[in-house]
């Protein structure tokens, strides 16, 4: 594969795939903490969700970050535009934006797990 | 892999006015997490927040920083002339978004 075909394949699998996450190693054994935090997040919200591993070819790296202007890996698509990385992703986890990526923006598929909003600390904390 | 004040200092002085308090997460050196409060965030979604502070590092990351951990933090304003200390454990979050 060349660099072009790398790239072609990567902009497949954003466009193509619902929730795409590109990270190290793979969900079943994740080869980086923040890699596997966010397959944990999204195992927990029931999303469903493909993956690709990065780490077999260098090429694949730097294609996807030309490709998202995003540096880091892991990194998260839905619907074809990137939601984050690991910070991300854990943020909108907690605050329950996740469940509302994931859910709202697939109206076609009413059993999606929208109703994963885990309960939140009171919003004001100013003394 | 830079120091954990240059990272703090360079990202003070790209962002003018803001305060960084940059950890090191492994004491490796190089996974360092880095919570950034900057009135400039204000009216970023999260994502450009998150990319601005990486484009100080730009090329450097993945290399001789290995990772990078960014929490932002808009200032809450009109706050009674109290500073917003940096590293204050995120007492002045925004949390405006989701209002339910």
């Amino acid at each position: 594969m060349n660099n072009e075909e790398i790239r072609a394949e990567l902009k497949r699998a954003i466009e193509e795939e619902h929730v795409m996450l590109f990270m190290k190693g793979t969900p079943d054994a994740p080869r980086c903490g923040f890699s596997a935090r966010v397959t944990q997040i999204l195992n927990a919200s029931g999303a469903d969700y493909s993956a690709m591993d990065i780490l077999p070819d260098p090429r694949i790296r730097e294609e996807l970050s030309g490709l998202s202007g995003w540096p880091t890996i892991p990194q998260l698509f839905v619907n074809g535009e990137l939601v984050g990385g690991c910070d991300i992703v854990t943020e909108m986890f907690e605050s329950g934006e996740l469940a509302e990526t994931l859910g709202v923006e697939q109206p076609a598929r009413p059993e999606t797990p929208a109703a994963q909003q885990p309960a939140q600390a009171p919003p004001l904390q100013i003394e | 892999m830079p120091p954990l004040e240059e990272v703090k200092e360079r990202i003070e002085q790209a962002l003018p006015g803001s305060t960084a308090d940059v950890t090191d997460l492994t004491g490796g050196g190089d996974h360092l997490r880095a919570e950034v409060v900057y009135d400039g965030f204000a009216g970023l979604s999260r994502l450009e927040q998150h990319k601005l502070v990486y484009s100080i590092f730009e090329g450097e990351i993945g290399g001789p920083i290995h990772a990078l951990s960014i929490k932002t933090v808009i200032p809450l304003g009109g706050n009674d002339g109290s500073s917003e200390a940096a590293g204050n454990d995120g007492s002045s979050e925004q949390r405006t978004e989701g209002a339910r």
